[in-house]
């Protein structure tokens, strides 16, 4: 049984009168570092959004404001704390933050995760936190013995008198330390004085999952509880014409049948109740907004939008002309399909709603917009909504949205009862804010020395900013849609991008690396297509345009250097290269790859990965998040893709989302990660968008087709290899 | 009323007996270890032990697993070889899939003490995971191997 703590009850724990706490307040003005007692009398001007917490016991805590959703930041924030703070890091603990204004992200003023921002958003403040905490200590240590600061020093968690020998733990130091006045600008370590972070760390978060102690969302239990289940409609916009509702209340344990915004909610004693109830219900559909909609019509509609004009993403030079007068001239498109989340934990949410206040249990990237959508709903105050965020069965933009909890929410306050929303993998599939599907037309031209001097783009593609962040679509340009264009880093002199907005009924949303998850293909796909049309070899053509880019430069050739681009491969094997800037981070990546000319398959054999992401904390969680995303990447780039029929979702499971699996993933994945002072970038989504165009440039070099449309699927594969 | 008996503890459940088992474990008795992922037996979230071999508890209907020895995530000893190996290879991301992978590990290697790749690729490829931990595993899957040999 949960216990139920409220948020005042949070904060007096968590700054519970021993031990010495440090609250870094992030302001306009840059961060303000303050004590417990300092913060109560501040409380209201300020809000800290990040404690550190030295209990007598030695124990630190560290309190993580970013969801736990497989990324690893309830190991990485508690690193960059520990290592400032020195303390000994079997020592250090994390705490979840509850959903609060203390605990925004200091970029954003909001507490949410995503855009691969958690450590770059965080890393000074949490690093001054640590810092002030250990000067405190130090300043505690040196009043303890009476001798002069300077000849203390900090390490492990203890404080020694280097003259004496004399030793005193953080812990017995807390009671003197938190009488300290806070300092305002601690001294940071430097870089070669870091000892836990650039450490490949075993992750705090393993051993709960590993035993099953960690509680997802769906482990969430409430004294009182009914399940809930959602009756939806089977196609976009249809509403209920009629249902039997008398005929679900008569099932065995069902409670409720509610009609909500999106469905018909049955509450029951028990799951299964709850679903028997739902087939009870009998529901007849209406038409729908859209009933023609299927795979044909949607792609119809994209070819014709790219007929229509859009809106200028970006003007370089002269495109028109520069392509009339180039010496050789090519022209691709390139379609991409709707593509699901598919998070393992399929959406829940448990809430209970009072009359007092709001208790909501839920796996959320959005804890702010859960606040927000909250208060619309019931009318509450946000000081007395308390969100506890569980870990999370997967993330990767999906647990931004907020609708699985305002149908708890809603049903909830017209039962009065604590509600378990469960969604079926059906509901899940079918309901997702998909990564939007799109279509981009490019044509590039060479000079007579095959130099690449004009690139047109246009692109039609749903905006994803429109529906989530409407603020962020300025002079009608989403700026992910044009992503890795409109920022394009490769020097061509004469650069043209159109952006078309698509709209169609079919909702869209955050997908990891988002608008780079189709740009990063189609440009480094007809990058591939350029360099061979001006006879040179792919990496040379593209380093001919990054003079003025070292970092890019120096992951292209870090990593074909550790892949050995331009030896050898087995004969039928094909090579490819490709680069992405997302996220503030550079990734390049070679595939290798096979085709089966019988069955049309796609063997990627390896991968190897360089990434410069700027000052590191975790080698190892790196490793991990790119081995994912390559994982991810190829499993989109090989099998994904959402289905549409009937005007509605047609793809309902893991039987046709087609999802990697084992028996498919690359024989060697290695990563390799550059050590560089540059600007700090994001590590989780940054990994996937060069897998795409990697592979598909190694299937032209192997097998000589050029496969523009997602997924790569045998029976593309074999279509492509006859009309060759 | 279904009897069970789980992780060697005797349960008895008042519920119809088409239910699926893994609704049984996760909401009627609260062992919240095994995931739900699917409902058609294509994830292998909820992976548990029906007498010694890997079985899909949402395929299960709770009244076939009367009688039989089901064992699940919880009922896997905090020292097992292959927890021990999944937290020595730092497997899980969001961990979600991961009791199903690591019950589904776990009656491989009491198959095939030394599995090969291929026997690995075999056992596991109806074990979906969506952050892409699958090379951990695999190199877990070894490592809980050597282990188990040792021992």
């Amino acid at each position: 049984m949960k216990t139920s703590l409220t948020r005042r009850e949070f904060l007096q724990k968590s700054l519970a009168g021993t031990g010495l706490v440090v609250a870094a307040v992030a302001t306009p003005f840059g961060d303000r570092l303050l004590s417990a007692a300092e913060m109560k009398k501040e409380e209201v001007t300020f809000s800290p959004n990040v404690w550190l917490r030295v209990a007598p016991d030695d124990v630190v805590t560290v309190i993580v404001n970013k969801s736990e959703m497989g990324q690893g930041v309830d190991t990485s924030l508690p690193m960059i704390v520990a290592d400032e703070l020195d303390a000994d890091w079997r020592q250090v603990k994390f705490r979840v933050a509850p959903a609060e204004a203390r605990y925004i992200d200091p970029v954003w003023g909001k507490q949410s995760t995503g855009g691969s921002t958690s450590i770059r958003h965080m890393y000074m403040t949490l690093r001054k936190a640590g810092a002030a905490g250990r000067e405190m200590l130090l300043k505690a240590a040196a009043q303890t013995w009476r001798v002069p600061l300077g000849e203390c020093e900090s390490s492990k968690g203890t404080i020694k008198h280097k003259p004496t020998g004399r030793t005193l733990t953080y812990g017995k130091l807390t009671v003197k330390a938190a009488s300290l006045p806070v300092p305002k600008s601690p001294a940071l370590k430097k870089e070669s004085q870091f000892t836990i972070m650039e450490k490949p760390l075993d992750r705090l978060d393993i051993p709960d999952k590993v035993h099953a102690r960690a509680r997802f969302g769906i482990d969430t239990f409430v004294d009182g509880m009914l399940y809930a289940s959602i009756e939806r409609p089977p196609v976009f916009g249809a509403k209920a014409v009629s249902y039997d509702a008398a005929a679900a209340l008569k099932v065995k344990g069902v409670r409720h049948v509610v009609p909500i915004k999106t469905g018909i909610a049955v509450c029951a004693e028990k799951p299964d109740e709850a679903w028997r109830g739902r087939t009870a219900l009998k529901t007849n559909w209406g038409k729908g907004a859209d009933p023609g909609l299927d795979n044909k019509t949607l792609d119809e509609q994209f070819v014709k939008a790219m007929n229509t004009r859009g809106v200028v993403a970006k003007r370089r030079g002269n495109t028109d002309a520069a392509l009339a007068k180039a010496a050789k001239k090519l022209e691709a498109t390139f379609m991409l399909p709707y593509l699901s989340h598919a998070t393992m934990e399929t959406m829940d949410c448990t809430a209970h709603v009072r009359k007092d206040g709001c208790e909501i249990w839920v796996p959320t990237q959005n804890q702010t917009g859960v606040v927000e959508v909250t208060e619309k709903e019931t009318g509450l105050k946000p000081e007395k909504i308390m969100v506890h965020t569980t870990y999370l069965g997967g993330g990767f933009g999906r647990r931004f949205e907020t609708q699985v909890v305002k149908e708890a929410v809603a049903i909830s306050k017209i039962t009065g009862k604590p509600i378990k929303l469960l969604w079926t993998r059906e509901e899940d599939m079918k309901n997702d804010y998909y990564r939007p599907g799109n279509y981009s037309k490019i044509i590039g031209g060479l000079d007579e020395k095959g130099s690449l001097i004009a690139w047109s783009h246009k692109i039609v593609c749903p905006s994803v900013f429109e529906h989530a962040m409407p603020q962020m679509v300025k002079h009608g340009i989403d700026t992910e849609a044009v992503a890795n264009l409109d920022d394009m880093k490769y020097g061509v002199p004469n650069l043209y991008v159109e952006y078309v907005k698509f709209d169609a009924p079919v909702p869209v949303g955050f997908w990891r690396s988002v608008g780079s998850s189709h740009n990063g293909f189609t440009v480094e796909s007809f990058m591939d297509e350029m360099a061979h049309a001006a006879g040179k070899d792919p990496l040379e053509f593209r380093l001919n345009l990054l003079k003025e880019q070292p970092r890019v430069s120096r992951v292209l050739k870090t990593v074909a250097d550790k892949a050995g681009w331009g030896k050898p491969i087995p004969k039928g094997d094909g090579r490819g290269i490709a680069y992405d800037f997302s996220f503030g981070s550079y990734v390049a990546q070679v595939a290798e790859v096979s085709v089966n000319k019988k069955d049309g398959t796609i063997k990627v054999h390896r991968v190897v990965a360089a990434i410069d992401c700027g000052p590191i904390v975790n080698p190892a969680i790196i490793e991990a998040q790119l081995t994912g995303a390559i994982i991810m990447g190829l499993s989109a780039a090989l099998g994904e893709r959402i289905d549409f029929a009937d005007g509605g979702v047609e793809t309902s499971n893991f039987d046709t989302y087609k999802l990697l699996r084992m028996s498919q993933i690359p024989e060697k994945i290695e990563v390799h990660i550059i050590k560089s002072g540059d600007s700090q970038g994001g590590v989780g989504e940054p990994g996937l968008p060069p897998l795409a165009p990697a592979v598909a440039n190694a299937v032209f070099n192997a097998a000589g087709i050029r496969l523009r449309n997602l997924p790569m699927t045998p029976d593309v594969v074999l279509k492509a290899l006859k009309e060759a | 009323m279904i009897s069970l008996d789980i992780n060697r503890k005797k349960y008895s459940v008042d519920v119809e007996p088409d239910v699926p088992l893994l609704w049984v474990i996760r909401e009627y008795l609260r062992l919240t270890g095994t995931k739900f992922g699917c409902g058609i037996g294509l994830c292998g979230s909820c992976t548990v032990h029906v007498d010694g071999k890997a079985r899909r508890s949402c395929q299960i209907p709770v009244g076939d697993a009367q009688g039989k020895k089901i064992t699940t995530i919880e009922g896997l000893r905090e020292d097992h070889p292959v927890k021990v190996a999944w937290i020595k290879e730092q497997v899980p991301q969001c961990g979600y899939c991961q009791s199903g992978q690591m019950m589904q590990a776990a009656a491989l290697l009491e198959e095939e003490k030394d599995p090969s790749d291929e026997k690995i690729v075999e056992a596991m490829n109806g074990n979906l995971c969506r952050c892409g931990t699958y090379p951990f595993i695999k190199r877990a899957i070894k490592s809980a191997a050597k282990e188990g040999k040792g021992s």
